[in-house]
């Protein structure tokens, strides 16, 4: 192990020690769009995992429901820079699916569903 | 309604949202609580050390970090549709979280504390800026209703339009019916603009 690698488990480093060592500070340039609300599900398609690491079958196991990508990042309890690029891993393979838009201000029909929706809880 | 995101067996439901605002300790995450139906969640968003947003994670290893948190809720309307609340940050200086937080948003509840009336002017000239539905909430903590909802409208310098309501944020239907008022003010509001 180099010098460098060793850092990414360094402890003393601080809290960016583990975010960084999960995703090897890789970014994602060409990612989809993924805001707080952006809902995630796994994909019934879904690759072999075995070459995943713990986090993106932690992830997997999450998404057997839909989810936000904040609900992602809050279980697994990593900061959302980070669960944005493990996720965008996820989708590049199709074993993430994703809600390909960016949020858009709900339209007449949409927020009748909601009021309704709250009025009955 | 569009869903899109899907495998040609799965799909993924339609999220919204609605924030809620106001100024330090004025019932914020109380009301995502008392109406989510799952406990409070929490998100982190890196920053650097001087407080600027890390959206990248090249070239700051080494670099201190810090972190700011959301805290947030969920009630799933039906198997298509989800809402989420959102809390904003008790510091108001993280705004580009409060611009993630507004698009795309239904509106925004701004809690107010009458006992501090000006610790939520921040957030009311947030969404009146950016043409953001909002309705103001006054938090009655015990004893500290201390005006009316026409004297909080006058304090807070509000247009007759915006509507002002009383509630207890700890009370799951007085803060439903917040947010049952917001979604209607929202509601007029996409009528008069067509
Ligand atoms: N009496 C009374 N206490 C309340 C009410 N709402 C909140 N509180 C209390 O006020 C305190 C602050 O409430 P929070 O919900 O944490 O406020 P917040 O806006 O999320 O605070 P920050 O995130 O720190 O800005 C807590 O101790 C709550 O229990 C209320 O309606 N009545
Ligand atoms: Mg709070």
């Amino acid at each position: 192990m180099t010098a460098r690698e060793d850092w990414w488990y360094d402890e003393a480093a601080g809290p960016l020690v583990r975010p960084y060592a999960m995703v090897r500070g890789r970014t994602r340039p060409n990612a989809p769009d993924l805001h707080l609300v952006t809902q995630v599900r796994a994909s019934s398609f879904a690759s072999d995992q075995t070459s995943l690491t713990v986090e993106h079958r932690e992830i997997m196991a999450l998404c057997a429901r839909p989810l936000s990508v904040a609900e992602v990042a809050a279980y697994l309890d990593v900061p959302l820079v980070v669960v944005k690029v493990l996720l965008s891993d996820l989708i590049e393979r199709g074993d993430v699916i994703v809600q390909n838009s960016s949020p858009q201000i709900p339209d007449r029909d949409l927020l009748q569903a909601v009021l309704d929706g709250v009025r009955g809880i | 309604m569009v869903f899109v995101g899907s495998d040609g067996r799965l799909t993924v439901p339609t999220a919204v949202k609605i924030v809620i605002a106001g100024g330090f300790g004025t019932g914020k995450t109380t009301m995502v609580g008392s109406v989510s139906e799952i406990p409070p969640l929490k998100t982190e968003e890196l920053l650097t050390e001087a407080g600027v947003h890390v959206d990248d994670l090249a070239g700051i290893e080494g670099k201190d970090t810090t972190t700011v948190a959301l805290d947030f809720g969920r009630i799933t309307i039906n198997t298509k549709v989800v809402l989420y609340l959102f809390g904003t940050p008790g510091q108001n200086r993280f705004w580009f979280m409060w611009d993630e937080l507004a698009t795309g948003a239904i509106g925004a509840v701004v809690l107010v504390d009458t006992r501090r009336l000006d610790s939520s002017f921040p957030s009311i000239d947030f969404f009146e800026h950016r043409g953001i539905p909002f309705v103001v909430a006054v938090n009655c903590f015990d004893g500290a209703q201390l005006y009316t909802v026409d004297e909080v409208r006058h304090a807070l310098d509000l247009d007759d339009g915006i509507p002002v309501v009383l509630c207890d944020a700890r009370d799951r239907e007085s803060s439903k019916s917040v947010l049952v008022g917001l979604i209607q003010h929202s509601m007029n509001r996409l009528e008069a603009a067509v």
